[in-house]
């Protein structure tokens, strides 16, 4: 299945990976390519098959509600890009 | 000493022949003088190794030693290890310095094994031959013109190569198994959920598995007991009890039933890599063992099935690297959508940026039912056809690989034609079952790999069965073709 | 034309649990920036969620409060989007199968009518990280203390129609969440956060018009004048013959007004999918039935008791029903002193009243339930007057011991000697001989306001203490 370029994009916009205009063409060929390949999975006839959520047929364990974690702050930050009292920093978010 | 296995150098350490900083600045300096050809390590960190060969020298002084203690171990760097540099072959990981280990990690440690580096891989586990690491790439050590395999091509090249006894690896759709075939080393991928994945920087979450990568499959009985177990800060690992995988390794294969799929044997499998993998049945055959022709009727789907669901779990894994707590960050930002924008086409290399766009796609509005759902739908058809088999075969058996090891960059510039070097090993993950590969001969000059399937959670008997195999067989133990540098 | 309001609520709770929901990190308030924000919380590579027990027991709890279908087999699903405060990139929440599915709630109004709201569901999520905005030369601070704090959504079908009955609801809301205890319900500290959906239909139509989504209005009041604002904006909209804008909202309280949120134009893809970390979370009926009997007395269970059992309005039931504390606190006065309608009165004016002053929850109160009902008790038994109860409270309030202690220790005991009174009446009388004759010469009417200035004489030279009935009665005997 063909895939237009101003999809790439939406998708590109989505996943916040910004393509440069002189990529988003071999790009948007490639991801066709295995779009196609991908649309094989038409051909399976699934009637009445519960799509697998764990290979195992697991169900969740569940935890006690205690408190097993301490400050490390200062582990954190100290390979976070920047910091300053304690916050992380990023360019403001405007509401 | 480096063409022991790990079984032997315990033994030898136990018995006093030499210490573990021996062993250790043994491997260290075969690393120094060797690796520059493979690229196998990215990082290595001789003074952390050397202390904890001290460390270990003192336990087995004082008779409180494991299995693996003292032994050096290989990592690859998708395990967090504490206060080293673990990358995923990633710039966007290229200062990354965890505070923490993995818990496979952890366990390693607390047998008192050592670190001796953290191997090259494919960027964040995406790939099939290595080719795609920040890093550059990792050269096979049968042939240096010819990939690894990947994604742990770093960790199967440098058992291969003796840079290391073992080494850790990971497999989403053939990681360990692949890169084993190829360079003529043993690899297993246990059952989904036998090994914890806390701290083992995730991929494709319900498809991602930690494994051993050795010389032969006694070692890799000694690294999966070490490794295995529950681990309740990972929801998806399993509280089936961990047996002792050394235990049954020389049980005799009488009676053992093995399938052997149609679909594994048909026009894609190389015809003298077919002949490699015969003769090994035979020898199976020999030993007792009963072949069976059976049917995974869904084979076909296998490939694009994984790639629906390993991108679009792996496209969400990802959205964490966004420059904010950890990692690359693009310089000078000019407002938050150019620091994630940039940050991420900065980080990420071309395949993760593909497979995180097909991810993204795949589970977009309106295209969910028809892909993401539908390929889950499809997955339980593919462990349906397994489980079907395995009412009449104790494992299931076939090639690792279509063909040896392919030439560095012949596929490279073709992501379809690198898929489907996969064929044999995704529905392995695909099902949560457990897979090894054992080397079974040579093509070209190149080692192939015979690919063993088990039931959930029946490791001891795969195990068992290669163990059995490599008693009979020497390919496991053949370096004669490989260039040793100076 | 004449437009119906049609109100839907969506409310994030946050539940009183120790530790997050998918992290061992505390959850206190107000700790320093980051120092709660483990490396689950913080999105480290390789990190991994794992549920919270009580996070689920909560929210079955809510469930059976509000009669609903237990999700028996509830699933995560990972809620996609990029915002510095979710560090994951994505926000671990239930989509298509929620632990808690339809019920009912049925709120009463002020008037004493009730409405039946319907849920649509409530499920469970993990809680987002704070951005703070000032003080950083032109960036903003993130700070992930509250990033994975548990949260209960709990979506209202479209079945509110005015401000009151949203209110009401809130209130309503607020009370059961109390009872069970399961979050502190605080909409002023943001444990309790709601949402309000509004579009306006032509009065008789069924289909629903475009809404508006107010997010996040943090008090009750503000959630009132929000909705009568929206309501003049859109019928203003819509009777000049505009449509209105399917967007998202703020309301600005200092401007009572509002306002679109631009920063969020561009249409989000969730791309829902199971969480695959994450396995199908599986209840079984022995645990919904071991919760199930836990349940306490729910408030609209209590209101109705209170009003058959004590004979109290409708009015005086809800506030002495507003809290279990409350209405434990009032059951044990009501019982032991055995008046429930003195005890309602002394618990809702003199109590309550002053608590507010002291800006004291009542279970700080320094007056115990015993020593009410004790100072109750001499009322009842005549010891003292009302009047002086109100003295012997404040005493109580300050720690000088029981009603009896105070009444002894200050001699407050009223006088009902009938020797001692009819002494201090002859007193009075022959002190006030021209007022005598006024009263003999005067009117039943005028008798009456004359017979007070005497017993305000006797009760000023008796401190107060007078049996004032008694004193009453003895007058007009004598004054015959």
């Amino acid at each position: 299945m063909a895939i237009k370029q101003s999809e790439v994009e939406k998708i590109a916009e989505l996943a916040r990976i910004r393509i440069s205009d002189d990529q988003v063409g071999e790009v948007t060929q490639r991801i066709t390519e295995i779009l196609s390949m991908v649309d094989q999975l038409q051909e399976a006839d699934t009637t009445g098959i519960e799509p697998m959520a764990n290979p195992l047929g697991a169900t969740q364990r569940l935890r006690a509600d205690e408190v097993t974690e301490v400050d490390n702050r200062e582990a954190f930050q100290s390979i976070a890009p920047v910091v300053e009292d304690g916050l992380y920093l990023v360019p403001k978010v405007i509401e | 000493m480096h063409t022991k296995t790990v079984a032997q150098l315990a033994l030898g350490l136990q018995q006093r022949d030499f210490s573990s900083i021996e062993l250790t600045r043994l491997y260290l300096d075969r690393i120094n003088a060797l690796d520059d050809v493979y690229n196998a390590y990215i990082t290595v960190d001789p003074e952390q190794a050397l202390a904890a060969a001290a460390a270990a020298d003192a336990r087995l002084a004082s008779g409180t030693a494991d299995a693996l203690t003292g032994i050096p171990i290989a990592h690859k760097d998708i395990f967090c290890t504490a206060g080293l540099k673990t990358s995923c072959a990633s710039r966007m990981l290229d200062n990354f310095v965890p505070p923490y280990d993995a818990t496979v990690i952890k366990h390693f440690n607390q047998a008192g094994a050592v670190i001796l580096g953290k191997t090259n891989m494919d960027e964040f586990a995406m790939g099939s031959s290595n080719e795609s690491s920040y890093y550059g790439a990792v050269k096979n050590p049968w042939d240096i013109t010819a990939v690894p395999g990947g994604s742990s091509g770093g960790s199967a090249a440098a058992v291969a190569a003796m840079l290391a006894p073992a080494a850790t690896g990971t497999d989403t759709g053939g990681s360990i198994r692949q890169p084993a075939a190829f360079c003529g080393v043993t690899g297993l991928k246990p059952t989904y959920g036998r090994v914890s994945r806390l701290g083992m920087i995730a991929f494709a979450s319900s498809l991602d598995q930690a494994g051993p990568l050795a010389r032969d499959a006694q070692d890799c009985a000694i690294l999966l007991n070490a490794m295995a177990g529950h681990d309740k800060l990972d929801s998806t690992s399993s509280e089936q009890p961990v047996p002792d995988y050394t235990a049954e390794l020389n049980n005799p294969l009488q009676g053992l039933r093995i399938g052997l799929p149609r679909e594994f044997f048909g026009d894609g499998l190389a015809p003298s890599t077919a002949a490699a993998i015969d003769a090994s049945l035979k020898e199976l055959e020999a030993q007792g063992a009963t072949l069976v022709e059976v049917s995974l009727p869904h084979s076909k789907l296998t490939i694009p099935t994984y790639y629906v669901i390993a991108p679009a779990e792996a496209s969400t894994n990802l959205s964490r690297f966004d420059g904010v707590r950890y990692g690359h960050r693009c310089d000078d930002p000019k407002d938050l959508h150019d620091l994630y924008t940039r940050t991420r086409e900065e980080g990420f290399g071309d395949e993760v940026k593909r497979r995180i766009l097909v991810g993204t796609y795949a589970l977009s509005a309106g295209y969910y039912d028809a892909y993401y759902k539908k390929a889950q739908q499809v997955r339980r058809l593919i462990q349906q056809d397994y489980l079907e088999c395995f009412k009449q075969v104790d494992i299931i058996a076939g090639p690792t690989t279509p063909g040896p090891a392919f030439a560095l960059g012949a596929k490279s510039n073709d992501p379809l034609a690198m898929y489907l070097e996969d064929v044999y090993t995704l529905a392995v993950n695909l099902a949560g079952l457990p897979g090894m590969s054992v080397p079974a001969g040579f093509v070209d000059n190149k080692p192939v790999g015979l690919q063993l399937i088990g039931q959930h959670f029946d490791e001891a008997r795969l195990l068992n069965v290669a163990h059995r195999f490599q008693q009979a067989t020497h390919w496991h133990t053949q370096q004669g073709a490989m260039p040793q540098g100076k | 034309m004449q437009w119906e309001t049609v109100i839907g609520l969506e409310v994030h709770l946050q539940l009183a649990t120790q530790s997050k929901i998918f992290s061992g990190s505390a959850t206190t308030f107000g700790a320093a920036a980051n120092t709660q924000a483990s490396a689950v919380d913080l999105a480290m590579p390789g990190m991994l969620p794992v549920l919270n027990e009580k996070a689920v027991r909560y929210a079955v709890l809510f469930g059976l409060g509000i009669g609903a279908e237990i999700g028996k087999r509830s699933v995560f699903d990972r809620k996609n989007y990029f915002y510095p405060d979710s560090p994951k990139g994505y926000q671990i929440s239930q989509f298509s199968d929620p632990i808690v599915g339809t019920g009912n709630f049925n709120v009463q109004m002020e008037d004493g009518s009730t409405r039946n709201i319907g849920i649509t569901r409530a499920h469970l999520e993990e809680d987002a990280g704070k951005s703070l905005h000032e003080d950083f030369h032109g960036q903003s601070g993130i700070d992930l203390n509250r990033a994975g704090t548990p949260l209960l959504e709990i979506v209202t079908e479209p079945d509110i129609r005015c401000a009151e009955e949203a209110v009401a609801y809130l209130k309503e809301l607020h009370s059961l969440v109390t009872y069970l205890r399961i979050s502190d319900g605080n909409m002023a500290e943001g444990s309790m956060r709601c949402d309000v959906n509004i579009s306006l239909r032509p009065m008789g139509s069924d289909t629903l018009g475009t809404r508006a989504e107010i997010k996040n209005v943090n008090s009750f009041r503000f959630v009132e004048k929000a909705i009568r604002y929206e309501f003049n904006r859109q019928s203003d909209i819509l009777n000049d013959g505009g449509t209105v804008v399917q967007e998202t909202r703020l309301y600005d309280s200092d401007r009572d007004e509002t306002r679109s949120m631009r920063s969020k134009e561009v249409a989000n893809d969730y791309r829902y999918f199971p969480e695959p970390d994450l396995l199908p979370v599986v209840i079984d009926d022995s645990y919904i039935e071991i919760l199930r009997k836990q349940l306490p007395e729910l408030p609209r269970q209590k209101r109705q008791r209170f009003v058959s059992e004590y004979q109290l309005s409708a009015y005086d039931a809800a506030v002495l029903c507003s809290s279990r504390e409350m209405a434990d606190y009032y059951e044990s006065v009501a019982m032991t002193c055995g008046d429930p309608k003195m005890a309602a009165n002394w618990v809702q004016v003199e109590l309550l009243g002053r608590l507010n002053r002291a800006e004291l929850a009542i279970e700080a109160s320094p007056v115990s339930p015993e020593a009410l009902s004790g100072l109750i008790k001499r009322i009842l038994d005549n010891s003292i007057s009302g009047k002086i109860g109100k003295v012997v409270f404040e005493g109580i309030w300050q720690g000088e011991g029981s009603a009896d202690d105070i009444i002894e220790a200050r001699g407050l005991k009223q006088v009902s000697d009938s020797g001692e009174l009819e002494a201090m009446v002859d007193a009075i009388i022959s002190a006030n001989t021209a007022q005598v004759e006024q009263y003999l010469a005067a009117d039943d009417t005028k008798r009456k306001k004359l017979l007070g200035f005497f017993v305000g004489q006797i009760m000023k030279a008796s401190k107060g203490q007078a049996n004032p009935q008694m004193v009453n009665k003895i007058l007009a005997q004598k004054l015959e």
